[in-house]
């Protein structure tokens, strides 16, 4: 019997770690990441999981112990968080490049300086162009279910990447949720043992990871980018599973509220919850206002973002990162060049909030959308909530 | 557009790994050479010290006795120059 549980989501997520069997997790503790990793070295010192835990001196280690174990044939999950994120960077690239799949947990936090523990999306956004799939959660029981599936599309002979599940710092990470745990059986149907196309095996020699000459490098980068490209069905297929499997209603782009209404709010993580509870207290005042919450982050899921604000008029996007010396934050960047020379397109608003873990009440969300109607909003960006003498 | 690719993108193993056996022995490092070690022999006293350090692992026993780089894999970092305890290697600019 699936149980319902109170408990902290990131020993839910380490509770589905374990679930998934994986046959290594190497990990460094970084604030708001640590107590996922914890809790995972308690499971392997009591003998309730049977991996190889390795405490690593630095994310960059990390990282490099979780590519060696990968291109082993292992299954393997690690799990960090902003500086540590930004430590791991020119590993993250080969893991991507050698094709090894892994499951890496962000709980997303903001980059110094000045030091913040706190919650935005700055250390995700400065790994966008990695090469990896990336995923964006909202709740505890998304962070859960999503682990799974973050192993079956990176696992997929068609895919053969990593995959990163992004959870708010925090927000999630240090929430109290109830969360339903499936039974053992209905995870291993779900989530098959991993059989790896290509290993390092004695038996069978081959050269991971070779020097791309001139001759080889571009073709190189368009094999990983193709198969990022392609990883898109195979996240639509195994997240039609997850649904079948677990009785959700997860797309690629969900949206919820007024079906007809000309202006969407965009939402990525969980600020898509806030921005829900705004959406239906505007609908019940009669005013028609629809919501867009981006799941799948890399690839862009450009054709089903496409019918998600079909009829728009206006988008407010609201991004949790600063893109110094840019015109938008990240989010509104990317949809800007996905309508680009559209006679259709959208006027794009961009809101960027929560910054350093600024709180955003609900109450805000519907002060936005008045603004961005009244068109009182920045024409580049708003940083919400910003103290200013001007 | 001229093509300089070894193959088309859709040929290459995933991540670009390479099935054939020996193919490091194929990287011939040699070309990256500038410095050249020489030998004095004068002075050797076949300790093996410069084929312990060698990172190209390219030095080995002649049938004299004397150790000496392969050429084709010596990229002249002169660690064995550095290594050698009777300074009986020096690192000389090679000649085209």
């Amino acid at each position: 019997m699936a149980r319902r549980i109170g408990t902290e989501v990131s020993l839910a997520v380490a509770d589905a770690v374990k679930m998934a069997a994986p046959d290594v997790i190497s990990a460094y503790p970084i604030t708001p990441q640590t107590h996922i990793v914890e809790e995972l070295s308690e499971f392997v010192a009591n003998g309730e999981l049977d991996a190889e835990y390795i405490p690593v001196e630095s994310e960059h280690s990390a990282m490099s112990a979780a590519v060696g174990a990968a291109a082993a044939g292992a299954r393997v999950y690690t799990a960090t968080s902003s500086q540590g994120l930004a430590l791991m960077h020119e590993i993250l690239f080969i893991a991507s490049s050698m094709r090894l799949p892994m499951v890496m947990t962000v709980a997303n936090r903001s980059l110094s300086g000045p030091i913040s523990i706190w919650n935005d999306h700055s250390d995700i956004m400065a790994e966008r162009d990695i090469g990896w799939v990336q995923l964006f959660v909202e709740n505890g029981q998304e962070a859960l279910e999503f682990t799974w599936a973050a192993f079956r599309i990176g696992e997929d002979k068609r895919v053969m990447l990593p995959v990163v599940v992004n959870m708010d710092g925090f927000i999630m990470s240090h929430m109290i949720e109830p969360i339903t745990i499936p039974d053992q059986e209905v995870v291993d149907a779900f989530l098959k043992p991993y059989e790896p196309q290509i290993k390092l095996d004695t038996a069978d020699p081959v050269t991971f990871g070779p020097v791309g000459v001139p001759e080889v490098y571009l073709e190189a980068k368009k094999q990983c980018e193709q198969a990022l490209l392609d990883s898109k069905a195979v996240v639509s297929e195994v997240i039609d599973d997850l649904n079948h499997t677990f009785g959700r209603q997860y797309g690629l782009v969900e949206t919820n509220g007024a079906e007809d209404a000309e202006t969407v709010i965009v939402t990525m993580g969980s600020l898509g919850e806030s921005v829900m509870t705004a959406v239906d207290r505007m609908n019940a005042n009669g005013k028609a206002v629809r919501q867009a919450r981006i799941r799948l982050w890399r690839p862009f899921p450009v054709e089903e973002f496409m019918d998600a604000v079909s009829g728009a008029k206006k988008l407010v996007v609201i991004d949790r990162a600063i893109s110094p010396g840019s015109v938008n934050g990240p989010v509104a960047q990317e949809l800007k060049s996905v309508f680009y020379g559209r006679l259709d397109a959208p006027e794009i608003v961009n809101v960027i909030a929560g910054i350093g873990g600024r709180d955003v009440p609900v109450d805000d969300f519907v002060q936005m959308v008045e603004l961005a109607e009244k068109g009182e909003l920045a024409e580049t960006y708003t940083l919400w909530g910003l103290d200013s003498d001007a | 557009m001229s093509k300089q690719s070894i193959c088309a993108w859709q040929r290459l193993e995933p991540g670009a790994a390479i099935r054939d056996p020996g193919n490091a022995a194929a990287l011939k490092t040699g070309d990256w050479r500038t410095l050249v070690p020489v030998l004095n022999e004068d002075e050797c006293i076949k300790c093996t010290m410069c084929a312990v350090f060698c990172p190209e692992f390219c030095i080995s026993e002649h049938e004299d006795g004397f150790f000496r780089p392969d050429l084709n894999y010596c990229k002249g970092c002169g660690i064995c120059a550095n290594e050698c305890p009777k300074t009986a290697i020096t690192m000389v600019m090679e000649e085209k």
